[in-house]
């Protein structure tokens, strides 16, 4: 019905002379005026969007200096370099155990906002959401001063319990501990959020009638909880596994990669490689490895999200 | 939701139900304890912020408790407030994130509006095709993105990199695909019906976006504006590749960048930078918590 609010409002209008018709014909039909509606829209995609990731590949085939067509030589290049396999180890385990951990703390404390009664659920919601807010950079920071090899707050803290010092950024197992609990801490709030949205989506009436078969806390959590927000679940980790994986800024604050590379994810490795250390190819190559990945990850999403569409 | 809630945890409205109302009873205590751990775990940093911000760089190399400030001193704060660099960085950041706002909406408001209520040849490859985009992390695209700036800049002799305005026609590249997405999302909310009798009314396709539209979806609108601010704000790592010049980098860079300078780590100033930094995203969702979230649930949902 309302594939018709263009050719009413035309017909509404008086019309003019012949001439002028013609024209105005054109820019009331519909497709035309979709079309400029949209124009803006499809250009961003295609100029700032489309064009860059195919020229990134592009990019990928010349030599240093880009001037010669070196066809697959970055790729096997890469290939032989122990740091690139470092690369590739870190980026997934920093993201398969930082999306593990986030969701799993999201779950369980979207569990306990949601028993809090009424106006104090909004508090802790508001509360608990606090650190998604800040900007990554900035918070960044904060842990870094946190894990100050001198001045660390954590490891004064921890000398009264006879622990410590802790080398957090200095050994090559803590550095990648530090940068997966920052950003477990970054995104668990997203996690609570999403599901916290979901659980209220959940009708009481399903728990009750399992409190009366005699279900207890994990089977109600299994079969009810689990199942309702199944849907829910594989998009926000999916979504964050892409976020997760392409991350940037948090590595980049607090270890720029060391100890020793060891803590390099893709993304940051690309900027060493392709922007510090000015190999353009190389370091586009690098990027185009998360690709694969990411593809995955969106063709799932893509899919959970229009089924969801449906069921709505 | 909040009613039924109470409703729950309320004394007993059959007394047989006793026990179930004392188990809930200590599962609320449970919840409580336990929110209180993960809300310290949570807020550590921000509040390490404030109270490194209020110290003075004699205290914090005294390496007293780190946790307590013996000596409050605004003293970092007037010292970042009266520099003229880190004015210019807030300044830079304030004025990046305004202007994508506004391109955002100018772009992604009449497409949404095309794609939930006109359906024409490739609208649906279109909505997916925004949706995908916005899947797209930024580190995938800075490399092929500097590159083209520079090629461009050698070809035209226009200075993009290194200039602050070159962030304005980037950014939009993360922000305008999940706005549209979810004004998509909005428009498509509103019944066919408010249209309808706007068209018999005699308005045309630009009054009922106006009039009609806009309005009705306004809370969508707030949260798609405070997305696009927070997220030009935050943003890190195209100023960081892009900007090179004190005076063209933006907040986030500029602290990280700036007030390190060499191994000297000012924490007193980089904190107080940081803070400040936060402010104006924490503002917005202090006042506008509920947008804010409904933004972030919007997007896993299908417009």
């Amino acid at each position: 019905m309302a594939d018709i609010v263009v050719e009413q409002g035309r017909v509404a209008r008086p019309t003019g002379t012949r001439k002028r018709a013609s024209l105005r014909n054109a820019l009331g039909r519909k497709s035309t005026v979709a079309f400029v509606l949209t124009l803006p829209l499809i250009l961003l995609i295609l100029l700032l969007v489309l064009y860059p990731a195919f020229y990134s590949i592009y990019l990928a085939t010349l030599n240093k200096a880009m001037t010669k067509f070196v066809g697959f030589g970055n790729f096997t290049f890469l290939f032989k370099r122990e740091t690139f396999w470092m690369v590739v180890k870190q980026s997934c385990i920093f993201a398969v155990t930082a999306v593990f951990f986030k969701a799993l703390i999201g779950f369980i404390v979207a569990h306990f906002v949601h028993n809090i009664p009424g106006k104090k659920q909004r508090k802790w919601r508001g509360m608990l959401l606090v650190p998604w807010v800040i900007p990554p950079a900035m918070s960044t920071l904060a842990w870094l001063w946190l894990f100050d090899p001198s001045y660390s707050a954590f490891n004064y803290t921890l000398s009264f319990f006879g622990v410590g010092p802790i080398p957090w950024l200095g050994d090559t197992f803590w550095a990648r501990f530090s940068v997966i609990l920052v950003n477990v801490w970054y995104g668990a709030p997203f996690f609570l959020i999403m599901y916290l949205a979901a659980l209220k989506s959940v009708p009481d009436q399903l728990y009750e009638a399992a409190s009366i078969d005699g279900a207890n806390w994990w089977q109600k959590i299994w079969h009810i909880t689990l199942p309702m927000m199944r849907n829910i679940i594989a998009i926000t980790t999916l979504f964050s596994l892409i976020v997760t994986f392409a991350n940037f800024d948090i590595v980049r604050i607090l270890t720029s990669g060391g100890p020793l590379d060891t803590t390099h994810l893709f993304a940051t490795w690309a900027f060493q490689v392709g922007i510090q250390s000015s190999d353009i190819p190389l370091g586009a190559c690098v990027t185009l490895f998360m690709v694969p990945i990411l593809a995955v990850a969106a063709v799932f999403i893509l899919r959970d999200v229009n089924k969801r569409g449906n069921e709505a | 939701m909040s009613t039924l809630a109470i409703d729950k945890a309320g004394p007993s409205r059959k007394v047989k139900l006793g026990s179930m109302s004392r188990d809930r009873t200590w599962a609320l205590r449970w919840s409580y304890f336990f929110l209180v751990l993960f809300a310290i775990f949570f807020l550590t940093p921000p509040v390490y912020m404030l109270i490194t911000s209020l110290k003075s760089s004699a205290e914090i190399s005294a390496a007293t408790n780190p946790w307590w400030v013996f000596h409050p001193t605004l003293s970092n704060y007037v010292e970042l407030l009266t520099s003229n660099q880190f004015l210019r960085f807030f300044w830079n950041s304030s004025i990046i994130s305004i202007v994508v706002v506004i391109v955002t909406m100018l772009i992604s408001i009449p497409a949404a509006f095309a794609l939930a209520r006109m359906k024409f040849w490739g609208s649906a490859t279109l909505a997916t095709g925004v949706f995908l985009t916005y899947l797209i992390p930024d580190s995938l695209l800075f490399i092929p993105l500097f590159k083209m700036l520079a090629v461009i800049q050698d070809f035209t002799g226009i200075t993009l990199l290194n200039r602050w305005y070159v962030l304005v026609f980037i950014y939009p590249t993360l922000t305008v695909p999940f706005c549209t997405w979810i004004m998509i999302g909005y428009f498509a909310s509103i019944p066919k019906e408010l249209d309808e009798a706007a068209i018999i009314d005699g308005a045309s396709w630009l009054q009922t976006l106006l009039r009609i539209f806009i309005p009705v979806a306004l809370p969508g609108l707030i949260a798609a504006t405070i997305f696009a601010f927070t997220v030009s704000w935050a943003q890190f790592l195209y100023p960081l590749v892009f900007t090179t010049s004190i005076d063209q980098l933006v907040l986030p860079v500029g602290i990280t960048t700036t007030l390190i300078k060499g191994d000297v780590f000012n924490w007193g100033q980089i904190m107080t930078g940081a803070l400040l930094g936060a402010a104006p995203p924490l503002i917005i969702y202090a006042f506008l918590m509920d947008y804010y979230i409904a933004g972030l649930t919007a997007g896993a949902t299908k417009g």
